[in-house]
């Protein structure tokens, strides 16, 4: 394959891979905050936290730029510290991981919730403080569901078009990414070039797929009754 | 030896509010809370053990209070080192029979390693002659033997109270008879208070050596059965 192939490629499998790390982080957190706290205002952060995923990733990245950007109350105060994300690959990567965030935030929360509390309630007995309940309980026997969001996560950060473009550009070798390739290869006429990242795009997301379908399906029940 | 509770808890059920108003002392090693279900003896449990918190009361156990609206104090559930059996005994799944039984035994942000098994932990799968079965996972194993996994697991950290909640319900009825023996002749080696809930009359027989019968949230009757039959 010609460099302009691999370039791409890589930029997507490492922006894909910030914003899972970031998203297993952010999502989890906030999925078992919102799993233990139910209350009115927790489900309105969670239809908050699910709104990436409904609206248009054109919307996102409008956004993104209101608040990042050189005008923006955050991104003035970023760049009081010589940070400008927009243009570079970590703007790609903060669009990345808000378009796939509700991915790891819903699995998650759908996992925690179905760890019996009986186990917890059974570890706090046995002399276990709150953050080793978690980690030796609620996190284990949530992870499956984890880390299936992770890999769907992984799957939509490499595929982000929309918001990407608008934060981070189409700057081929710095923030060109994949999908940001496939359409300039046809905005220019390429159309093998076009043909051929598509092939790639395609099979690195049905690897992804497949492997979340088999971490998903499991083989060990989670409960005995 | 003793055990005193005074306790006040009001739940929104689905027809009506719930009160639980539950009120006992006992010095006895083995005492059996009896009644229906959705009596409350349940809750009374839960409540000894710090897995709820009642609105008002008092709780004393072996002198020490667990729980005192009055001095506004409440012990967290982790501190009382209390032994729980789980009606459905509430074995870890994804942690082997070894690692369950070694659980309480260390209460760091680290599960037990599945190969080296502290001390304690081999002694009680021993007792329940459970050795065979370390590697085991609970759902491979029969429902009598995930019932010693879980006796042993309350056991092994060494408890000050034993609270064991329906113990035998999930069993049939020719291991319960059993497992009763089993518990009896295990509970007089320990030397360790007992409180247990039932609803079913043959626990009450065969354990009770001090009867409280719970109904509505309230305790009705603290009959004594002679030591005689035991």
């Amino acid at each position: 394959m010609s460099p302009d192939i691999w370039q791409p490629l890589l930029l997507s499998l490492k922006v894909a891979l910030w914003a899972t790390g970031l998203n297993l982080l952010l999502g989890v957190a906030s999925a078992f905050a919102l799993s233990r706290w139910r209350s009115r205002l927790g489900n309105l952060l969670d239809a908050v936290f699910t709104l990436p995923l409904v609206l248009p990733p054109t919307v996102l990245g409008y956004y993104l730029l209101v608040l990042l950007g050189r005008r923006g109350a955050f991104g003035a105060w970023l760049e009081h510290w010589g940070i400008n994300p927009v243009f570079t690959w970590q703007g790609a990567v903060i669009a990345s991981t808000l378009a796939a965030f509700p991915l790891v935030h819903k699995a998650a929360r759908a996992a925690f919730e179905n760890v019996d509390a009986q186990l917890q309630s059974a570890a706090r007995v046995l002399g276990l403080s709150h953050p080793a309940v978690f980690f030796r309980v609620s996190l284990p026997l949530a992870s499956r569901g984890i880390v299936a969001g992770a890999l769907l996560a992984f799957a939509r950060a490499l595929g982000e078009f929309g918001a990407t473009l608008m934060i981070a550009g189409n700057l081929p070798g710095r923030t060109q990414t994949l999908s940001v390739a496939i359409y300039s290869a046809i905005e220019a006429g390429d159309e093998a070039g076009a043909a051929t990242l598509v092939v790639v795009a395609s099979l690195t997301c049905i690897a992804v797929l497949l492997l979340a379908g088999r971490l998903t399906r499991g083989h060990a029940p989670q409960r005995v009754a | 030896m003793a055990i005193d509770v005074d306790i006040r808890r009001t739940l929104a059920g689905p027809h009506r509010p719930f009160s639980l108003d539950v009120r006992f002392r006992s010095e006895r090693a083995r005492i059996v809370l009896y009644g229906p279900s959705g009596s409350g003896k349940s809750l009374t449990l839960r409540a000894i053990a710090g897995l709820v918190t009642p609105d008002q009361g008092r709780i004393v156990v072996h002198g020490q209070t667990w729980f005192d609206t009055e001095q506004r104090l409440c012990r967290p559930a982790p501190a009382r080192r209390v032994g729980y059996l789980f009606q459905d005994y509430a074995l870890f799944p994804h942690l082997t029979v070894g690692q369950n039984v070694a659980f309480g035994l260390g209460t760091g942000w680290r599960n037990p390693s599945r190969r080296r098994l502290p001390e304690a932990a081999r002694y009680w799968l021993a007792a329940f002659e459970l050795d065979g079965l370390t590697d085991c996972y609970p759902w491979q194993i029969s429902g009598g033997q995930q019932q010693r996994v879980a006796l042993a697991r309350a056991l092994a950290p060494d408890p000050q109270l034993l609270l064991l909640d329906e113990p035998f319900a999930a069993l049939d009825p020719p291991l319960r008879a059993r497992m009763r023996e089993h518990l009896l002749a295990l509970h007089s080696r320990l030397g360790l208070q007992m409180l247990m809930i039932t609803h079913d009359p043959s626990d009450v027989e065969a354990l009770g050596e001090e009867v409280l019968e719970i109904r509505d949230g309230r305790i009705h009757t603290a009959a004594q059965v002679p030591a005689i039959r035991d």
